[in-house]
């Protein structure tokens, strides 16, 4: 065959199974499907938690009770059924490790599989790493190294029962229990996740990374974040997801809470590739996420995200500039394909004089999908000299996907200066062809397009996570051109 | 080098190219001119590949192996370039990268490795030195907010860099004022060798002042009507186009 037609490329990509879809076989300790306050009381029990969590907990899920699931996103999805879910799974050999020879072999396999090999994390890219399968933290490494410096980063759960009074203090200070439908939600039923505390003045020697995925079959999963930079402390955080592929709807209904005091710096990268669904649309994970962070005077927060995953994506990492002088950014890149609908953005909240927000947004929808920007920059009465510069672009590939954006602009100081800017393109065909004819085919010049469009978030990523997130571009726009 | 053989070309319904032939050798410059709507843009889009036309009958062979069924990227494989008339912009890919890109794809399919970062350094260097370009503009995005002359000077400058068998240069010449079309010119003639060829496609005697051809087409009405030697195209400067309508519609 000297010619690969188009439809030899759609066969091919028909065929094509999910690169990550495989399941590890772990002996999983599970609940019974259903929520109800019975099963929060088990969840923290079975996580040995002190009074005021389980009572946190139960307070958060009454609230969730009496709301209802937000409708106004641009996404149409089979609700899940929320009784129909087990709120908590986890690998039964709970052992701590003390090295990788004592960990599952099969898990060591997965995390072959996703291209993690804990050995070469800790030798190559100098990456503390906290692993979390099915909610429950198997491999911490590099404590020692941060301990030296008074930092702390463990599972959420280890952290409510060594650091409960920074834990007590500071969850759900930025994302109160009712914040939202799957906030509440959240709050009730978190399996585990995240802890991060830098202490004052201390600048993290090194990216903090956390891996989550989801595993065992009808299990949401539920993480919990808390990252909290003392005054004058400055982190770089990274979450980077994977999970394998499966027929019904997964649910991921994650919080993450940034705390930045005076003149600390937090940055938060993700990297979310879970799976979008099938190209019929079926299956793929729900991903209905709230990130937010609260920035202190002279404090800043930045979000850089890249997804390309999840079948429906509903998605606001903010900042409330509490403090003055404070500063918000937001970089990001969406990608649809297939069916996969997105809709993401941010929330730019100014309370203080003097802050400044920046948002860099890029859509780019290929195939059926609808991918969608929503971002809010609201600007209150006592913000003086607040300003806001925000850029959307859209990039769309071929004509049965789309591209929206909703930009709420709240203003309530004169002095404010708010910027907003907006492109949408298409990858056209003369480009595509100008490529072929200096020898570069199809895909791989689709590629360098959208990684060109893509170059000013791109850029925002930590080197290792750049060139990741590069592969995930390619790999999730193969064959939508033609 | 490239033997084309009776081909016939359309779009959708319309035939454009009716029965071409043209031989051109390893080392000849030939220059094919005409007036607007004669088919020298389609002819120069059909032998790089574009698919939006369609070859109905006759065939393209490039030293001899007939390539009127290969993609676009396995001819430049093979070593046909083509210098756009209005070259495309990608935003946020630098020329460099992109160069860096092509070359490696083309060896891929070549077998052979990727170039060496030093390596390509160099060469992009070289390159640039011999065709007077500022190393700032490799940097820049390609051809995003380029000038005209910027735009075709860029063409030649990767012409340089992917060193082809056979070039083909449409219109280079048009947008350029006399100083860039000057500086063209003389990168398009410091790459010529008795190993290469070169097909240029112009409106206008003024380019072939500078890029002198060895032999000059008249293409009109989808065929080739009259070939000769650099003469024609004075003979054509003085006559005008209409000399040849007359004489093909007599």
């Amino acid at each position: 065959m000297s010619k690969y037609t188009e439809d030899d490329l759609k066969i091919e990509l028909e065929t094509k199974e999910y690169e990550y879809g495989f399941y590890t076989d772990i002996a999983s300790d599970t609940f019974p499907i259903g929520l109800n306050e019975d099963i929060v009381r088990a969840i923290s029990l079975r996580k040995e938690e002190p009074q005021w969590m389980t009572d946190w907990r139960i307070e958060a899920f009454r609230a969730w009770e009496q709301m209802t699931e937000p409708e106004w996103a641009n996404v149409h999805y089979d609700k899940p059924d929320f009784q129909a879910i087990s709120y908590y799974s986890a690998p039964l050999s709970k052992a701590k490790y003390e090295s990788l020879d004592e960990v599952d072999p099969e898990l060591l396999e997965t995390f072959k599989k996703l291209g993690i090999s804990i050995d070469e994390q800790k030798m190559l890219s100098g990456v503390a790493m906290d692993i979390v399968v099915d909610s429950v933290s198997v491999a911490t490494t590099f404590k020692k190294t941060l301990g030296e410096k008074g930092i702390i980063f463990c599972s959420i759960s280890e952290a409510i029962r060594e650091y409960p009074e920074l834990v007590q203090k500071y969850l759900g200070s930025v994302i109160p229990q009712k914040d939202n439908f799957y906030a509440a939600l959240n709050s009730a039923v978190f399996s585990d996740g995240s802890f991060c505390y830098i202490p004052k003045g201390v600048r993290c020697p090194m990216e903090l990374s956390t891996y989550f995925r989801i595993n065992q079959a009808g299990t949401g999963q539920f993480e919990r974040t808390l990252v909290i930079a003392d005054e004058g402390s400055y982190v770089s955080y990274l979450e980077g997801c994977t999970a394998p592929s499966r027929d019904e709807n997964q649910l991921h209904a994650a919080c993450v809470e940034l705390i930045a005091m005076d003149d600390a710096e937090i940055k938060y990268s993700t990297v979310q590739n879970w799976y979008p669904g099938n190209k019929e649309g079926k299956g793929g994970v729900f991903n209905f996420v709230t990130k937010r962070g609260l920035c202190e005077k002279n404090a800043k927060i930045s979000w850089t995200q890249v997804e390309t995953g999840s079948a429906v994506t509903w998605k606001y990492p903010s900042c409330v500039l509490k403090g003055d002088n404070s500063v918000g950014e937001f970089y990001s890149i969406a990608v649809t394909n297939n069916f996969q609908q997105a809709d993401t953005g941010t929330k730019m909240i100014h309370l203080g004089k003097n802050t400044k927000s920046t948002i860099i947004s890029k859509g780019i929808s290929a195939g059926k999908s609808q991918n969608s920007y929503r971002g809010l920059v609201q600007i209150s009465a006592r913000a003086d000299n607040a300003r806001n510069f925000s850029q959307c672009d859209s990039l769309l590939m071929g004509n049965n996907c789309g591209a929206h954006t909703f930009p709420y602009i709240e203003s309530k100081n004169p002095t404010a200066k708010i910027e907003h800017e907006a492109t949408t393109s298409k990858i056209g065909e003369d480009q595509v062809f100008y490529c072929n004819q200096r020898g570069i085919p199809t895909e791989k010049a689709i590629a360098l397009i959208v990684n060109g469009f893509s170059k000013d978030v791109l850029n925002k990523l930590p080197m290792e996570f750049a060139v990741e997130a590069q592969k995930l571009l390619e790999i999730s726009l193969e064959g939508s051109v033609g | 080098m490239l033997s084309i053989k009776n081909l016939h070309a359309s779009i959708g319904d319309k035939e454009i190219l009716k029965g071409i032939n043209l031989e051109v050798k390893a080392g000849e410059i030939h220059a094919i001119m005409g007036p607007n709507g004669a088919g020298k843009s389609t002819n120069s889009a059909i032998i790089a590949g574009n698919e939006n036309y369609e070859v109905t009958e006759g065939e393209i062979l490039l030293e001899n192996e007939d390539i009127s069924e290969l993609a676009p990227e396995e001819r430049a494989h093979k070593g046909v370039f083509l210098s756009f008339q209005y070259p495309v912009e990608i935003p946020g890919v630098s020329v460099t990268n992109f160069m860096r890109t092509a070359i490696n794809e083309t060896r891929k399919a070549q077998g052979l490795e990727e170039m060496p970062a030093n390596q390509m350094l160099k060469f992009i260097r070289e390159k640039s030195e011999l065709l007077e370009i500022d190393r700032k503009f490799l940097s820049r995005s390609l051809n995003e907010g380029f000038s005209g002359g910027e735009k075709k000077r860029n063409e030649i400058f990767q012409m340089a860099m992917l060193e082809p068998k056979l070039a083909i240069l449409d219109e280079t010449d048009s947008g350029l004022d006399i100083d860039a079309l000057r500086i063209v010119a003389n990168g398009v003639n410091k790459l010529k060798s008795d190993k290469n060829a070169i097909i240029v496609i112009t409106h206008y005697q003024r380019l072939l002042d500078y890029i002198v051809p060895d032999f000059v087409h008249v293409l009109y009405n989808g065929r080739i009507v009259k070939s000769g030697t650099k003469e024609l195209a004075y003979e054509l400067e003085e006559k005008g186009y209409d000399w040849i309508k007359q004489e093909q519609e007599a």
